[in-house]
């Protein structure tokens, strides 16, 4: 590929897109033929805010790839304690490692430290900003289920501030998805990402009630509410319950509905919804290993 | 009267700038963006809202002992896309230039995002894309439409 950095999901392409989940596929059909692939290739974790699934599944991804990583572990025992900037964590880590892994709660940061290292930097989620590689496995998961051709997706919970949202909505322009946006109206889709939509000449629309799109949606794409957007917890109950979906839910939606979550999920997708046939959130997060063994595997130069 | 006559009112310069044409009320946000204070003890004359045939009120900014590039006062075409420039060798103009609306402009707007890494304590400019209706972050994607004199960066 092209790309030095993965920074944000407006840098890739149709292309890039398909590079990097047809890469993934080989991949997961035969995980064994990449396991010496990097076995000399060190991956720098810097993770400035709690994380689960993207820190594990990079780890694992470079771990079957025949590498290790070198953690920085928490922001409370690290140099950033005390006062260190990003600027030159990231020129400290750069020297020890081959590629840089970067989760930082402030928009922007993810660009700002790739402007001061040369190895590869991959932005695992920057504050309210983007999260590319969720939005690569979910790209995954959706041409796995649902394929993209004719695609009508609804998109629902917290758009304002949701990173993975961001992103995903702007990869979807580039195989033409119908988008439906569904949110209560104060955390609708920020003024930027909504004038990217237009500009890529998006087809998208907004909601506030899931029941007037849910029967013509081929995936449902839901994200969590968090309490603290909201100025107090009455409010919050009111509005995160009116976004809640379960079975019965999904009765009204069609037969071969997929329902996707970023994870982690606290109670907008009931628990009786896991044993539906909709319910491909587990496998989502399984792709996360073989979606990031191939990014890594096409940066570090695997397609030579 | 003419934009002559107007500019008499303050005295001319022998050698420097004059920013005319500025929209009525921005002279002091034009010095701000072009890190003018005074401290550097060349005289610094401004005038506000004179009557103006083609803006209805305008300001003028006269710089004594400095001549502004023209990436200078590209900048100025945020808040004042009409200003012109002179330059003044021995009481002559010398050069008349207009602002061009510049791509990007680094450093000069606080981006009001309080969650931007540009806001933190980074070796970091801020840094704006100029598009034809506002400005956006390179960083954080913030786009500002309204009121661009209110995010001048402070010195």
């Amino acid at each position: 590929m092209r790309h030095d950095h993965i920074i944000s999901a407006k840098q890739l392409s149709r292309g890039d897109i398909e590079t990097v989940l047809d890469h993934a596929a080989d991949i997961a059909a035969d995980p064994g033929a990449f396991a010496d692939r990097h076995s000399d290739t060190l991956l720098g974790m810097l993770f400035f805010e709690p994380s689960t699934r993207t820190k594990m599944s990079f780890t694992t991804a470079m771990k079957r790839l025949g590498g290790d990583i070198v953690d920085m572990g928490s922001v409370e025992s690290s140099s950033v304690k005390k006062g260190e900037s990003l600027a030159d964590t990231v020129r400290v880590v750069e020297g020890y490692t081959d590629a840089l892994v970067l989760r930082h709660p402030m928009e922007g940061s993810a660009k700002m430290a790739s402007e001061f290292v040369d190895v590869p930097l991959v932005n695992a989620g920057d504050g309210a900003g983007q999260h590319p590689t969720q939005t690569l496995l979910d790209l995954y998961t959706i041409r796995e289920n649902a394929g993209f051709d004719d695609l009508t997706i609804g998109i629902m919970g917290d758009l304002k501030y949701g990173r993975t949202v961001h992103s995903l909505a702007h990869a979807l322009t580039t195989v033409d998805a119908r988008q439906h946006f569904i949110s209560p109206e104060s955390l609708q889709l920020p003024r930027s990402v909504r004038y990217d939509l237009h500009e890529a000449g998006a087809g998208i629309r907004e909601h506030t009630e899931l029941d007037e799109v849910l029967p013509e949606l081929d995936v449902l794409y839901v994200t969590r509410i968090q309490a603290e957007r909201f100025p107090d917890e009455s409010e919050y109950r009111e509005v995160a319950g009116q976004y809640q979906i379960d079975a019965e839910t999904l009765e009204a939606a069609k037969d071969d509905l997929t329902v996707m979550h970023p994870l982690p999920r606290v109670d907008e997708i009931a628990h009786d919804v896991d044993e539906t046939t909709h319910a491909k959130y587990f496998q989502q997060a399984h792709n996360g290993v073989p979606v990031r063994m191939a990014l890594l595997d096409l940066m570090l130069g695997g397609d030579q | 009267m003419s934009d002559n006559d107007q500019q008499l009112r303050v005295s001319k310069i022998r050698n420097g700038t004059v920013i005319d044409h500025i929209a009525g009320g921005q002279a002091l946000n034009v010095l701000a963006i072009l890190g003018i204070d005074g401290t550097s003890g060349d005289s610094v004359s401004v005038a506000m809202n004179m009557p103006s045939d083609r803006l209805g009120h305008k300001d003028v900014v006269k710089v004594e002992g400095r001549e502004l590039s023209q990436d200078e006062v590209d900048v100025l075409s945020l808040i004042a896309p009409a200003a012109t420039i002179n330059i003044i060798r021995d009481y002559d103009v010398i050069e008349k230039r207009r602002v061009e609306r510049p791509a990007v402009v680094e450093g000069v707007l606080e981006c009001p995002n309080h969650n931007c890494i540009t806001t933190e304590d980074e070796p970091v400019a801020s840094r704006f894309a100029v598009g034809d209706d506002g400005v956006r972050c390179e960083y954080c994607d913030t786009i500002i439409r309204d009121n661009l004199p209110a995010h001048i960066l402070a010195e």
